[in-house]
């Protein structure tokens, strides 16, 4: 995969998502990293409690929000991912 | 008095293109993009603490880009992660004032005034709804391509992607590269859609080719009039239903087929909420999407603003750097222009010169005297011509509609089900507004940005420009701090 583009990338670090280490290469997005770790349903819906994970990949559907430290609401799929964050789904 | 001669929304090939040319040609120029990197869509970047050394394998012509935006960086300010959520004339002719919130996380109000301004925010995939669309594992082809090309990350195992244009070849040529097994590549129109048209001439043929042989050397199949007609999975996708579909996209015969993703695109909408907000004069281009229109020059029908890129019509990466670059040849004109005129003793009969001071001898005098090079307004209607006969040989069939069933989900974030559409056009909403009164799509998070264009052709209509006052997520806080000073 790396070789694709010749990447040699930093060393990884965990966050947490629901009290779960999930590994992130630094500088990948948090739902880029919840879709690499196999975890690709976290949020359900309002009324039909369906699973969403993510679907437009760049910040316009909305299914991909998550809590990150407390503030609610924000979208995984444009966030960076920093050492240290508690994501709550 | 503004700060800046120039202000462009959107640091992709067009923003960057017509950025770059404004700063050349003397302007005071600042861009702003909501993304932490400059590139856009297309030249979506790898983060630094990727080290990538051969980056240019994820996008043609990279290069060229990133010597651009090195050129920019020298010559105009570069605002990243500032959203604009807002563009508004503050007092007369020519004085704009462009809101945004900057930084990811601590998000922090950001006013930018500006003489004239470009509009070059791109587009977002447009996809049709079918049953089981909203399952974890279907991805839009763009998001697919924006994991792999911003992340690394391969979307899946075992994909499938579908969809109509020539899109999905690329999105598939690059999983498959990166190690997904592509299971299948679905082509909702027919085989020939490119072939036919003498437009797709030259450079575009070989780009094709190598995506054509990329999928070849991986052993992908492509299938013409099929599409994926349903997912299915239990919290999660595990396989699709594939259709053979006739000419107008109705189901004639299915088959399941094995997937733990599927990537799927049914072309582009253009983001074109600033432009409304503007007040620019809107059309429809040929795909039915609600485009910005332009003059000659890029210039909207608002004095001061421009548009550059898929808000004026979806045309790909290339189209998108000319129609910048024209841009910003116009706005530097235009701007030299008005100081002319304004330096000029009141009385003074307004003339406008057929040619600039200065102006070289090749450039030819385009519209209202100005001056933009006549190679690249031959390049424009040359790559044009080639977006209008993509649109011409992959349109989106009424067939689809078929693939519903009364649950399936049209709007994903207020959940209604088609019957529910169905039942508000019973009552007598006979448009997609009146529809959206009384069923509630497109009144959630993303404000009918996934399902706009579904929502329009169950009504029966082209989808209308989107009329959102606030272009970009912003906290109350934000809009509170900006309303109590207005400047
Ligand atoms: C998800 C996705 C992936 C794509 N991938 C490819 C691909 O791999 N190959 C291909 O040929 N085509 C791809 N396309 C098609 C793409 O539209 C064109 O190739 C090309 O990028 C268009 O150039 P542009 O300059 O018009 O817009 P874009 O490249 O989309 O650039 C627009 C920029 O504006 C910014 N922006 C928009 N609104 C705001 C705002 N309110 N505030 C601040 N910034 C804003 C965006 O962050 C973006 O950087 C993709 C499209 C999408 C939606
Ligand atoms: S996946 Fe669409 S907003 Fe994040």
């Amino acid at each position: 995969m790396n070789d694709l583009a010749g990447a040699r990338p930093e060393q990884p670090f965990d966050i947490l998502v629901d009290g779960r280490a999930v590994p992130v290469l630094p500088g990948q997005t948090i739902g880029a990293a919840l879709h690499a770790a196999g975890i690709r349903a976290w949020r359900t819906t309002r009324f039909g409690g369906r699973p969403r994970g993510l679907f437009c990949g760049i910040g316009v559907c909305f299914d991909c929000l998550v809590s990150v430290n407390g503030a609610p609401e924000q979208r995984a799929c444009l966030l960076q991912a920093r050492p240290g964050d508690e994501v709550r789904t | 008095m503004s700060a800046y001669d120039l202000a462009v929304v959107g640091g992709g090939p067009a923003g960057v293109a017509g950025a770059l040319t404004a700063a050349q040609a003397g302007l005071r120029v600042a861009l702003l993009d909501a993304a932490p990197r400059l590139g856009g869509q297309y030249f979506r970047r790898l983060p630094e603490t990727f080290h990538a050394t051969r980056e240019a394998a994820l996008h043609h012509g990279l290069d060229r880009f990133l010597r651009q935006s090195r050129a920019l960086r020298s010559l105009a300010d570069v605002l990243l992660e500032h959203r604009v959520w807002a563009v508004e004339r503050h007092g007369g002719l020519g004085d704009f004032v462009v809101h945004a919130v900057a930084g990811d996380r601590e998000e922090r109000p950001v006013t930018v005034r500006a003489s004239a301004l470009l509009i070059a925010t791109g587009a977002h995939d447009r996809p049709l709804p079918f049953p089981g669309w909203d399952l974890p594992g279907v991805l839009t082809a763009g998001g697919a391509q924006a994991l792999l090309k911003g992340n690394l990350v391969v979307a899946g195992r075992r994909v499938v992607v579908a969809g109509t244009g020539p899109f999905p070849l690329p999105v598939a040529a690059g999983l498959a590269r990166a190690g997904a097994r592509v299971v299948e590549v679905l082509e909702a129109n027919g085989p020939l859609g490119l072939a036919r048209h003498p437009a797709l001439a030259a450079s575009k043929l070989g780009e094709a080719a190598g995506y054509a042989l990329a999928l070849a050397r991986h052993r992908v199949p492509y299938r013409a009039r099929q599409a994926v007609v349903a997912a299915h999975g239990d919290g999660e996708l595990t396989h699709v239903t594939v259709g053979r579909l006739d000419r107008d996209w109705r189901v004639v015969a299915t088959r399941t087929v094995e997937c733990d993703t599927l990537a799927v695109g049914y072309g582009f909408v253009p983001q074109v909420e600033l432009a409304v907000q503007a007040g620019c004069a809107m059309g429809h281009d040929l795909d039915g999407s609600p485009v910005v229109s332009v003059d000659a020059a890029q210039r909207t029908s608002v004095a001061g603003v421009y548009a550059a890129g898929e808000p004026t019509g979806v045309g790909g990466a290339e189209l998108a750097e000319v129609e910048g670059r024209i841009a910003g040849h116009a706005a530097a004109a235009d701007l030299r222009s008005a100081v002319h005129l304004a330096a000029e003793p009141p009385g003074t009969a307004v003339h406008r010169p057929a040619e600039p001071p200065g102006t070289p001898a090749h450039w030819a005098a385009g519209p209202a005297g100005l001056a933009v090079p006549e190679p690249l307004l031959r390049r424009r209607a040359r790559l044009r011509a080639f977006a209008q006969a993509l649109h011409r040989a992959y349109p989106v069939r009424p067939g689809w509609r078929d693939w519903l069933t009364p649950a399936t989900l049209v709007c994903r974030c207020e959940e209604v089900p088609y019957e529910a559409v169905r039942e508000a056009m019973d009552l007598g909403a006979t448009d997609a507004r009146s529809v959206k009164l009384l069923a509630r799509p497109g009144m959630g998070w993303c404000q009918g940005r996934m399902c706009g264009y579904a929502v329009a052709c169950l009504a029966g209509e082209l989808p209308q420009a989107p009329r959102r006052p606030i272009a970009q997520p912003i906290t109350l806080g934000s809009l509170e701090r900006m309303t109590d000073d207005p400047s």
